[in-house]
């Protein structure tokens, strides 16, 4: 009998549809899985079942019970809960505390430690989940932080528990623990709807799969076991590839970017790889394989645990941003709002950040010259504002990516381009801009690294694409032989083909 | 009514506010509009307005001091003790200069290298300075052996005291260090987005350091001026101080988020705050009263500092 049920589903953003009309049901104590490529639209559907988001049109049925929650906490109190990524425990509290948040157990504001703490450890032992109470949350590890998280949705009383990535951060015997508690939890007849890019564990612990593509429902696979590994790829892909990119042949020259065994705190195996002058390089994989941290360590914004990064043979020293700008490459940060604008400056000083040093001897401004490469690149890169003196933050999107763009264009000597998600939150017409602006650049030499969760995008602009998956280079792959399929073959992580995580 | 709104909260509504609560004042106090007590406002707001010239750039840039009274009480110290120690007023002013720039360089680096938090080291410098005046000078005001110490702040250029001809330059300067230098853009920027100007290569570490030192050296010619009006060196001088100039420079229109700053809003906010403590002692209000004024000018200015930034807000999407 169907227990959750979403009807027709529809949720829209300024430029994008998210969702469109999606319907599917699920059964009591089944495991469903929920698939689909970056921006197929599972982040939004599992939004709109947490209450965070609300959806314009459908609704969603518990138990053939319409549901009106407008929140989180009407959504908490309809028995659905969403565990994230990122864990919602307060670190400085036993876990016994976190458990009881905002309803502690007590009289007249003095809490009974005792209930607290014995009510946890019963349920904690029923469930079977191997964590003291009374430890604290900062000391767990974070396979035992996202049991406490299951717990707790568990003491919540949760008819429907939504896992986004839950594996993501956890080791294999971790995975294990979460597995069987998964298990154990199905059989009290709760739904689980788990969301991951892993296929193997989506065949092992899910009964049912419903795969997403470009917010439409690309399947749904009632019985898991009637359906395969391939087809499930082939559900996830077969976009039209349209011909909005505009690529065409380029002479490549010799190269220009070498990077060698480069890792980091948060990349830990080595990196290596090298562009040619004229080249454009695609980084694909999925939101967690390693690409925007290899870019960060690559520019010097990270620290660098090891590795070398040269420019025409010339190593770049020391690792940090102001030397690789001097060395002559630059970086697009995929964050633009928290990593690249200067919010409340004009898009005049935007632009001229890094390049004023050039014109302003002993540091004193000339206002004539930084208005005069402002106008330049305004008018170069068409970014549509009614002045250079307008505040960035009212900007759309794309015309903000032009002014990050014009902030490297102005400086001189740039031989090498990184640039991080390139369109994202961009309309359409000025994709097209921005792709027409990096063939100029790499028509005139510059070596330019696009890193992109999009895959028609890196597909359509680049000449050659690596692959990324758990934080090493799964593929390499020139532009004759791109092929959606193994793309993305090559970035779905997979125990078997990827050894031990 | 809502141009009105606009006018006190665009960027001149500060300026707007000034001019209608000077023409009231002139209008209604008794002898305010008199030059005798337009100089003595002016002189009384030096020191406040001479340290809030750098206080704007750190807290343009995100930061925050609250070590500026102990230091310009420690570097007015250091001033007439070394003058009376080497018989050199020279010697004793640029002993002065130098230790309010270490007592910045060290708020600095411990702020931007070993990334503490700003105000909890500035008020762990604010007491340790402190408690370094008052060991020095054993608790007691220091007298001044050389008279010609207190030319500094009686002399006078055209009839208008030295001391307010420095406040004046050092506003030149320094709305000309944040407008027209690469400095000062880099300091608003820093203030903007930390994160984004390390990325367009912005040495921020080095920014902030400097930002810092600069604020000591500012402190201590404020100090030396203090110690020269006051002709003694007092380990109680410029308590409250860093409130005092907090407060101008929010009234100004410095934003606490940082990234905002505007020298000409600074200049307003001290005189605001200067007119404000004038007026209550030309009308003979008790000194007790003039803390609760002064802390709801700034409460006042805070709230306006919020609705203009969710003015500005506005529109974004």
């Amino acid at each position: 009998m169907a227990f959750l049920e979403f009807n027709n589903i529809s949720k829209g953003y300024p430029g994008v549809q998210a969702l469109s009309g999606i319907s599917f049901s699920v059964e009591k104590g089944a495991v469903h899985g929920l698939m689909g490529e970056n921006g197929a639209g599972k982040s939004t559907l599992i939004r709109v079942l947490s209450g965070d988001q609300s959806a314009d049109t459908g609704s969603i049925l518990l138990d053939s019970e319409e549901q009106n929650y407008r929140s989180v906490r009407d959504a908490f109190h309809a028995g659905v809960i969403v565990i994230h990524q990122e864990l919602q425990l307060v670190p400085e509290l036993t876990v016994a505390e976190n458990l009881w948040l905002g309803r502690f157990p007590g009289k007249a504001g003095i809490i009974d430690s005792r209930t607290l703490v014995e009510t946890v450890r019963a349920r904690l032992e029923e469930i079977g989940i191997d964590v003291d109470p009374t430890a604290k949350v900062s000391a767990l590890s974070i396979g035992a932080r996202q049991m406490v998280e299951i717990a707790k949705a568990v003491m919540l009383e949760a008819r429907v528990i939504a896992l986004d990535e839950p594996t993501s951060s956890l080791s294999s015997r971790e995975s294990e623990i979460l597995f069987s508690l998964i298990e154990r939890l199905k059989t009290k007849g709760t739904v689980i709807l788990y969301v991951s890019h892993r296929l193997d564990e989506i065949f092992r612990l899910c009964d049912s799969l419903t795969v997403l593509r470009d917010g439409k429902l690309a399947a749904h696979h009632p019985k898991i076991a009637e359906t395969t590994r391939d087809q499930i790829i082939a559900e996830m892909v077969g976009r039209e590839i349209s011909n909005i990119w505009g690529w065409r042949e380029r002479p490549l020259g010799p190269p220009r970017l070498d990077v060698n065994d480069l890792s980091g705190r948060k990349l830990a195996t080595p990196v290596g790889f090298s562009v040619r002058q004229g080249e454009i390089l695609g980084f694909f994989g999925l939101i967690g394989a390693g690409r925007s941290e290899m870019a960060r360590l690559l520019y010097g914004a990270d620290h660098r645990h090891n590795g070398s990064v040269s420019i025409d043979g010339v190593t770049i020293l020391p690792n940090d941003p102001k030397a690789s700008i001097n060395a002559g490459m630059v970086l697009c940060p995929e964050d633009r709002k928290f990593d690249g604008i200067i919010q409340g400056r004009s898009i005049e000083e935007n632009i001229a950040i890094s390049s004023r040093r050039h014109f302003s001897p002993l540091g004193i401004l000339s206002p004539k010259k930084e208005a005069a490469v402002a106008d330049r690149f305004i008018a170069k890169l068409r970014v549509r504002t009614p002045s250079r003196k307008q505040d960035i933050i009212n900007l759309s999107g794309g015309n903000q990516q032009k002014v990050i763009l014009g902030r490297w264009l102005s400086e001189q000597g740039v031989k090498v381009l990184v640039i991080d998600e390139p369109t994202r939150g961009i309309d359409v017409g000025a994709k097209s801009e921005i792709y027409e602006i990096l063939y100029e650049l790499a028509a005139s030499g510059m070596a330019i690294i696009v890193i992109s969760s999009e895959l028609p995008e890196v597909m359509g602009i680049s000449d050659r694409i690596l692959v990324m998956c758990q934080g090493r280079v799964a593929a390499d792959i020139p532009r004759s032989e791109f092929d959606e399929r193994r793309i993305l073959t090559a970035a779905l992580p997979d125990k078997n083909a990827a050894g031990t995580i | 009514m809502n141009s009105l709104k606009k006018l006190l909260l665009g960027d001149q509504g500060l300026v707007v506010i000034f001019a209608v609560a000077f023409v009231i004042v002139s209008i209604f106090v008794p002898n305010f509009l008199t030059e005798r007590n337009m100089l003595g406002l002016l002189q009384s707001v030096v020191t406040i307005g001479i340290v809030s010239c750098t206080m704007m750039f750190c807290l343009a840039s995100r930061d925050f001091d609250l070590s500026v009274g102990s230091t310009v009480a420690f570097s007015g110290m250091i001033a007439v003790m070394v003058s009376n120690a080497s018989g050199s007023i020279v010697l004793g002013l640029l002993a002065a200069l130098l230790a309010g720039s270490v007592v910045g360089l060290v708020n600095g680096v411990v702020i931007a290298r070993f990334r503490i938090n700003a105000l909890i080291t500035t008020l762990a410098t604010m007491q340790i300075v402190r408690g370094l005046a008052l060991i020095a000078s054993d608790g007691r005001a220091v007298g001044i052996n050389d008279p010609a110490f207190y030319q500094l702040a009686l002399s006078r250029i055209f009839t208008i005291p030295t001391p307010i001809w420095i406040m004046i330059l050092l506003f030149i300067i320094f709305g000309f260090v944040l407008n027209r230098t690469v400095f000062g853009k880099n300091t608003l920027a820093i203030g903007g987005n930390p994160e984004a100007s390390r990325l367009a290569g912005v040495n921020v570490v080095r920014m902030r350091i400097w930002i810092f030192a600069l604020q000591g050296l500012v402190c201590a010619i404020a100090g030396i001026l203090l110690a020269s009006r006051i002709t003694s060196g007092q380990p109680n001088a410029a308590t409250g101080l860093e409130l005092s100039v907090i407060s101008a420079c929010v009234l100004g229109g410095v934003s606490l988020a940082g990234g905002r700053a505007a020298m000409t809003g600074v200049i307003v906010g001290v005189l605001i705050m200067g007119i404000a403590e004038n007026v209550m002692n030309l009308l003979n209000i008790q000194a007790f009263y003039q803390y609760v004024v002064r802390g709801l000018i700034l409460l006042i200015a805070v709230l306006l500092d919020n609705l203009r930034s969710s003015a500005a807000g506005r529109g974004r999407g």
